[in-house]
């Protein structure tokens, strides 16, 4: 009698974590997904911007594709556990935002321990210019030997190899903006200050710039009414 | 990229094109984020850390300090003398909008003040979010560590002033005969306290002190295409009412059965985006005559006016004639993509509206031609039009020194001299806050201009018009501890509404009555009455899946060891 009752309770058990757990979608569904649709995702930990005002946002990954899931609520000692490859589910909403989808207004988000995952960066540069590129939006990337180009602020005739902001407005710890450019086409990168501040490598790399260099680039795929990477890792060109 | 939470207009840039220039986003006011931090989360398996409760817990701590063990900073008083020989380092925390011609502005404002007072230094530090500044003053009244100057608002000043002494009040600094307004011993030449706009001053005023300088004025303003109204077969009027409004924007949600809106000719349009939507609802239920709060902080706002206009909203939304920044993005990017009818944003956000803006942030093979109007914000009586007054304040924190103070001091008041003034709300659809800025002759011939430059672009006058001709019509909340709050509760109410039909739920009587409670107990806008924010009874929705679940299977493995128990206990009968 004990045996088919531990045996019982056991399937029991079995069956409601199958039951919470069975709700997380696979990316090709996530991305079958109607806008505006709840959504449970299992995905890893790539990065995350700065914890601030009780929420995270996170880069994440799985090995077919790319997530974004914007302002997490999350405490900062729970932001602290986030390091790359951690596995987690949440459930939010999928959304788009200026034609960046994400999920948002995530209502359960949990570490998951089992395993790790760290996704390697896709080669792009190739897709620059091009329609497909946006197949590739949240991944992690790398651009290859691409050329610094200058960049300018209104009013002011020098040339500059990067700018605080977009515009030249900002200063030392703001975003950082700079021009590249490939096969005679020029592109405007970021290095997110949220998620690579200051101190970063890639923040003081790109403050070393010189207007001719050439580089590789690493960052993450972001969308704003078009591409928009999140630069994480500037090195002279191999 | 990041997105910012506050009035004006700013962005980044993007990853820009071959052939195009897009400009990614960023700043503006109320973000995205204040909405997704702000959302109840009835269905959540996880605790939300409230950072407002920390903020709370943090200044309710120094209040404690100050009351048990440690003597408070003491109240300012004005020193008879201005110690010139000593030198003084003070903080200034700016806000600017991601603009080159702001920060530069400061800058020259900074360098003219240390010309003349060359024993005071001013350290600078760029913010182009108000969230961010709040937040990092709430951070540093802990510490004793902040800014000597700050470029905030009303609402959150409030928020500061649960400290002890922390915020310097100005009245006695303002009437000072000698380094008060156009006292004589400044050295410069400032408005007097008659010259400031006194609707503006008096926005300042409350907890009976005056506790900031205005710096620089806008509202909001309705920008159309008229083109597009037009073909609709409809006139836009001087004053646009809600009625047409939506009367309108239902016309151009019409489309073939291939998806294409026939106005546009486009497989997207949403006609009407409003940025911010606290200052929609408040504004909607002050037209109305509705409560929002009282000026003690009598929380008013969850009433049945507040309930039709959501019911209106969100009907709306469900047919695709609105939706808000925080759910679709910049109401500027839509309108001059030629997807959006009426823009609501700020009048300091007009050079980022109509097809030739002098800033833009789409490619610029995807702005499409049409004529851009401005208009006061939708009214429910054009006959008495009522329009939100908005805009950066200036507030000096109080010191150990109260030489530090009278430094600080002069600097703030050096942000209300002309130069300064007419600068500043020339990069913008801003207006001065001084009679001796907007009455100046270059000012009125910036106003009048016809030249059609980017400096004079003409969307960017209108809008500063529009308000120089209504400031009598602008009104401001109550400001009081916890009215930050109830701003971003109003605003919510309206995202929560527009995100729930569009994720095909019902937003019915059950629905808003679930809302409210939501609201008030995430915003602890129960407190005034008593009720502890944290501990609402309202109801928590149902509970998840796999809570059921796991509940379920508790209770059966207590049925079956109650029964085996049961079974074993007869057994041995």
């Amino acid at each position: 009698m004990k045996k088919i009752l531990a045996a019982v309770l056991a399937l029991i058990v079995a069956l409601s974590l199958c039951a919470m757990a069975e709700e997380a979608v696979s990316y090709a569904d996530y991305v079958a997904a109607d806008l505006d649709s709840e959504v449970t995702i299992t995905a890893y930990v790539q990065a995350h911007q700065s914890w601030w005002d009780g929420k995270v946002t996170i880069y994440a990954a799985d090995q077919d594709g790319a997530y974004f899931l914007y302002e997490v609520p999350c405490s900062e000692e729970d932001a602290e556990k986030l390091v790359p490859g951690t596995k987690f589910t949440a459930t939010g909403f999928k959304s788009e935002w200026s034609g960046e989808v994400e999920l948002a207004d995530i209502s359960n988000f949990e570490i998951l321990d089992d395993d790790t995952f760290v996704s390697e960066p896709v080669d792009v540069t190739d897709l620059l210019g091009k329609d497909e590129l946006i197949e590739k939006m949240n991944q992690k990337v790398a651009f290859k030997g691409m050329t610094v180009e200058p960049s300018t602020i209104e009013g002011d005739e020098n040339e500059y190899a990067f700018l605080f902001n977009w515009d030249g407005s900002g200063e030392e710890g703001n975003d950082l903006y700079f021009n590249v450019s490939k096969d005679g086409q020029t592109f405007t990168f970021t290095v997110e200050s949220y998620l690579c501040g200051q101190d970063t490598d890639v923040y003081k790399a790109v403050e070393m710039l010189n207007v001719g260099d050439v580089i590789d680039l690493e960052g993450f795929l972001y969308w704003y009414n078009g591409a928009n990477p999140h630069i994480t890792a500037v090195t002279a060109a191999e | 990229m990041t997105r910012y939470n506050e009035e004006l207009g700013m962005r980044n840039e993007e990853l820009r094109m071959p052939g195009s220039n897009r400009a990614a986003d960023s700043q503006r006011k109320k973000w995205k984020s204040k909405l997704c931090a702000a959302q109840f989360i009835p269905h959540s398996s996880f605790l939300i850390p409230h950072f407002r409760l920390c903020l709370v817990l943090v200044l309710a701590a120094i209040c404690l300090t100050a009351c048990h063990g440690r003597q408070g900073r003491s109240g300012f008083e004005v020193p008879a003398e201005f110690d010139a020989a000593r030198t003084y380092e003070i903080t200034f925390w700016a806000k600017n909008d991601t603009n080159k011609t702001q920060t530069d502005i400061y800058k020259k404002a900074i360098a003219g003040f240390e010309a003349l007072y060359p024993n005071i230094t001013v350290n600078m530090k760029l913010y182009t979010d108000y969230g961010r500044i709040y937040n990092d003053v709430i951070t540093n009244i802990a510490t004793n560590t902040t800014p000597n100057v700050c470029v905030t608002y009303p609402d959150h000043i409030a928020t500061y002033l649960t400290g002890d002494n922390v915020v310097v009040p100005l009245d006695g600094l303002m009437d000072d005969a000698r380094f008060g307004l156009g006292g004589s011993e400044v050295r410069f030449e400032g408005p007097t306290r008659g010259e400031i706009i006194p609707q503006f001053l008096d926005e300042c005023a409350f907890s009976g002190a005056t506790y900031a300088l205005p710096y620089m004025r806008s509202t909001e303003a309705l920008y159309v295409n008229k083109t597009y109204v037009e073909a609709l077969g409809y006139e836009l009027p001087d004053v646009v009412t809600w009625d047409f409004i939506w009367e309108v924007a239902e016309a151009a949600t019409k489309k073939d059965a291939d998806g294409v809106f026939a106005v546009n000719g486009q497989k997207v349009m949403i006609p009407f985006i409003y940025k911010s939507t606290d200052n929609m609802m408040i504004q909607m239920l002050r037209q109305l005559g509705a409560g929002y709060s009282t000026d003690s902080g009598e929380i008013l706002i969850l009433n049945d006016t507040t309930k039709d206009l959501l019911r209106q909203i969100a009907a709306h939304a469900k047919s695709g004639a609105f939706s808000t920044f925080k759910i679709s993005s910049y109401p500027a990017n839509f309108l001059n993509a030629g997807q959006c009818i009426f823009a609501v944003d700020s009048t300091a956000g007009a050079t980022w509206m109509g097809s030739d803006a002098p800033l833009l942030d789409i490619a610029p093979e995807n702005i499409v031609r049409f004529e851009t109007a401005v208009r006061m914000v939708p009214q429910v009586d054009p006959e008495h039009p009522q329009m939100i007054s908005q805009g950066p304040s200036v507030c000096v924190f109080n010191k150990e020194d109260p030489q530090e103070v009278l430094a600080s001091w002069l600097f703030a008041q050096y942000l209300l001299t002309n130069d300064v003034q007419i600068a500043y709300a020339q990069t913008e659809g801003y207006v001065p806050v001084t009679q001796k800025a907007q009455g100046d002759a270059s000012y009125l011939d910036y106003l009048n201009s016809d030249a059609g430059d980017a400096l004079h672009y003409p969307v960017k006058l209108q809008a500063a018009k529009l308000l120089l001709d209504n400031t009598q019509n602008t009104f401001t909340t109550p400001v009081f501890n916890g009215s930050a709050s109830l701003r971003d509760a109003a605003g919510a109410l309206i995202e929560s509404v527009t995100k729930s039909v569009r994720r095909k739920q019902t937003v019915d009587d059950a629905y808003l009555d679930k809302l409210f409670d939501d609201t008030a107990s995430l915003y602890r806008l129960n407190q005034a009455s008593g009720r502890s924010g944290m501990t609402s009874g309202g109801d928590l929705g149902p509970l998840p899946t796999g809570a059921k679940a796991l509940l379920g299977s508790l209770l059966a493995a207590w049925v079956l060891l109650a029964a085996y128990a049961i079974a074993g206990r007869a057994k041995r009968k």
